[in-house]
């Protein structure tokens, strides 16, 4: 696609206006999902888990652990169903991989200078290819808000296409980091970007700065790939990251992908929460749900 | 595409009823005269019903000619011996008491309503209740800062204030008369819509629970004809009134020449206006707020959408994707969107309107949800291809009916939203400022919306032009309809 390509698709995009789209999402928050509904909703959000850790002090020990609570999040209980992924930095996917081996866990790594992608191409595209080389299944780019922000925006879409290339079969979320993009209309806007420039799946944020998902901004990033698909035909999924610590929080997400875009994306392959602390609180509301009583928080490994 | 998205709903929501046993709602109620429950003079009664259900929820009382007058002498008394001479910060310490007591019984209010009502308990626990209580604060306020108000130096009230409420908001329309009417130091006769007591009555528990000086506020319920005796009685100052056109029209012939005071707010065709470079999922949110909210039973409904004919089969292919997501059924259920319509009455003229709509070569469109077997109920409907000579789009539905007319440049759309009878609310959406205002400062309607539909808040007026009447309520020119000036 050509700069003045890309312009004209940009410019297509409609408004949004931030009163009527946080609006809506509070009115979809008072949503109430009892019995059934409730447990099959908190299987699901734990499939959907991108298990993560990304810190300066993660060891090879810390991503194992990480890696066995993936696979068997509950181990008391191994109807739980393992989570979607365990998301790390690249230098600890080839520990991630010999973990997690063949299991339908994905590894997904962030890569391109993560989290601020303040890095040359050359850099961001060592990064990924790296990850990718020591076994990573998905790879967690940022864009450069710093590009998008002056309004260089073929900058911007010209790294998502590179780093789609290096990607090879590895899926590509691309970070939009949405708490620095600030407005919907940005978030728009950077959305329809990275699904044009070859994303699989468009994220939120980082986890690193002091905004990360809320719901309006999912609620706009749902609309974006519902119409993307209509447009394009193809299916591109959406990914929460920071801040979803409990399970009310992420029942109000699944109810707004419900309300949103519907069944197709209520599946790991297009809707993923990147949380840690997350699924401690899935799985003690799933075991409230099956035997009435809350379990002691010690009764979950603290991976 | 299209299946991929008709697949909405891969989380089938379980049954969240609240439970009705919180309403409390006796066997039967008296008239409120006088600051207690009394039997009517000719003990006649009817049935109010759960319009989701048609079962009986109580016997009302019918107050007839004597019941009015007994309520009126007890408001006129109240007002020279006690009301009158009550100061601001009294009458405010009153008010305020109501209003925490009313959110302090929300539940109940909300349970209440929707199961005399119909309406979805979502919207009585989000909406009516909070707003009911709001407006109670809000006037709270006013009631000892009337000197400040605009109104000159030393406002005085007009005495016994007689008034006439729907059915859509049985609540939110007692609270809209009572609180300013009480701040500005009437005293009340209210009446509650036939179909819809239930609330007013547990309001009268709550006057009674904030100890109001008897007689301030009667509550009588009843007919036709109890409203009719209520606007003919000699000692009534002022009628405010919120209903249909039709009664509106009869009321001011009645009391022509007699001195009382009238507010009207009365019937609308509210247009909703989408422009080519409006915020387009919002704009789905908008038109569905502003026609299925309450199952259209909403005076300032917007029942007419004019868009631009330039996105008109977008917005069309977005709405019905969103109108088929809408959750129609118990009203009790906290996921409903749209409950029952309130009456079989109501029920047939919307049935009537829509066949005309039909008959008139207008497309019709309904929502494939099921609807339950028993009570009043009606599928949300879009009708496309309307013209301006269609009775859809000229006759108030007051249901939950759609009717999708276009134009091409801001002029026309101007011209369609204003050529009809008449004018209490409009919708613009645009992103831009100035197309906006343009519009704005061209339409005749009382409430103008931008970027949003269905909107209230105390402190902003609300009221129409033409046939939707005239008058305000809220805001501090909410006051003016209660105070000699």
């Amino acid at each position: 696609m050509t700069e003045s390509g890309l312009r004209t698709e940009l410019k297509k995009l409609s408004g949004v206006d931030a009163v009527g789209a946080e609006a809506r999402v509070a009115k979809l928050s008072t949503r109430s999902l009892k019995k059934e509904t409730k447990r099959s909703a908190i299987n699901l959000a734990i499939s959907m888990v991108d298990l993560t850790t990304l810190e300066g002090a993660d060891t090879a020990g810390r991503v194992s652990s990480l890696c066995s609570k993936a696979l068997r999040p509950d181990a008391n209980d191994l109807t739980a169903p393992s989570v979607a992924a365990v998301c790390v930095y690249p230098d600890m996917v080839a520990t991630a991989r010999g973990v997690i081996g063949t299991s339908s866990v994905q590894v997904a790594s962030v890569a391109t200078a993560f989290p601020s992608g303040r890095a040359s191409l050359a850099v961001k595209l060592l990064d990924t290819t790296e990850a990718v080389e020591a076994g990573a299944d998905e790879i967690d780019m940022v864009i450069d808000r710093g590009a998008f922000l002056s309004g260089n925006l073929f900058k911007v879409y010209e790294e998502i296409v590179a780093v789609k290339e290096a990607c090879g079969r590895a899926h590509l979320k691309v970070i939009l980091e949405t708490g620095e993009l600030v407005t919907y209309d940005n978030v728009r806007r950077a959305s329809w970007l990275a699904m044009l420039g070859g994303a699989d799946f468009i994220k939120t944020s980082t986890g690193k700065v002091g905004v990360n998902a809320t719901l309006p901004v999912a609620l706009v990033m749902l609309e974006a790939v519902r119409d993307f698909a209509e447009e394009y035909g193809e299916v591109v999924g959406v990914k929460v990251a920071g801040g979803i610590r409990t399970t009310k929080d992420a029942l109000k997400y699944l109810v707004v992908v419900n309300e949103t875009v519907g069944a197709t994306w209520l599946t790991s392959d297009y809707f993923r929460f990147g949380a840690s602390s997350l699924l401690n609180d899935l799985l003690l509301q799933r075991s409230k749900q099956q035997t009435g009583n809350y379990a002691r928080p010690d009764r979950f490994s603290g991976d | 595409m299209e299946s991929l998205h008709s697949q909405l709903g891969g989380l089938q929501y379980d049954a969240a009823p609240e439970s009705a046993a919180v309403a409390n709602i006796q066997k039967e109620y008296g008239l409120f005269i006088n600051g207690r429950f009394t039997s009517p003079a000719d003990h006649k009664t009817f049935s109010t019903i759960n319009p989701a259900t048609e079962e009986t929820l109580s016997m009302i009382a019918l107050a007839d000619t004597k019941d009015v007058d007994s309520a009126v002498q007890s408001a006129k008394r109240a007002y020279e011996k006690v009301w009158s001479k009550t100061t601001g910060v009294q009458r405010a310490k009153y008010l305020y008491r109501i209003a925490r007591l009313i959110q302090e019984r929300s539940r109940e209010f909300a349970v209440t309503e929707t199961l005399d009502n119909g309406k979805p308990i979502r919207e009585t626990r989000d909406i009516d209740v909070p707003l009911a209580a709001a407006h109670f604060f809000y006037y709270a306020g006013w009631a000892d800062k009337l000197s400040h108000a605009g109104f000159g130096q030393d406002p005085q009230p007009l005495g016994v204030a007689g008034q006439i409420i729907p059915w859509n908001f049985p609540l939110l329309m007692a609270a809209w008369k009572l609180a300013p009417a009480l701040a500005a130091g009437n005293t009340c006769v209210l009446k509650p819509a036939e179909t819809t007591p239930l609330t007013a009555l547990l309001l009268a528990e709550i006057l009674q629970q904030a100890e109001l000086p008897e007689g301030v506020v009667n509550i009588i319920t009843g007919d036709g004809t109890t409203g009719a005796a209520l606007v003919e009685h000699p000692d009534v100052n002022k009628i405010a009134f919120t209903g249909s056109t039709g009664v509106g029209r009869m009321i001011q012939q009645r009391i022509a020449g007699s001195g009382k005071h009238l507010t009207l707010e009365l019937g609308g065709k509210g247009a909703n206006i989408v422009f080519e470079d409006a915020p387009i999922d919002e704009v789905v949110e908008g038109i569905i707020d502003g026609i299925f909210f309450n199952q259209g039973h909403v005076c300032c409904a917007g029942s007419r959408l004019l868009v631009q004919e330039s996105i008109a089969e977008d917005v069309l292919r977005r709405l019905m994707r969103r109108v088929e997501q809408l959750r129609v059924g118990d009203p009790m259920d906290k996921n409903t969107d749209v409950g029952a319509i309130n009456s079989a009455e109501q029920l047939a003229r919307i049935t009537e309107l829509t066949a005309a709509g039909e008959g008139e070569g207008a497309t019709r469109l309904t929502s494939t949800c099921v609807l339950p077997s028993t009570g009043f109920w009606f599928a949300p409907t879009v009708f496309t291809n309307v013209s301006q000579s269609h009775r859809i789009a000229r006759e108030e539905i007051f249901g939950p009916v759609l009717s999708i007319l276009t134009f091409r440049t801001p002029e026309e759309a101007v011209q369609k939203a204003n050529n009809t009878n008449y004018g209490l609310a409009c919708g613009v959406w645009s992103e831009k400022g100035s197309r906006t205002l343009w519009v704005a400062e061209r339409l005749r309607a009382g409430v103008i919306w931008a970027n949003t539909y269905n909107k209230f808040d105390p402190t902003s007026p609300f009221g129409g032009v033409r046939e939707s009447g005239f008058g305000r309520e809220g805001g501090r020119q909410g006051l003016e309809a209660y105070l000699n000036v």
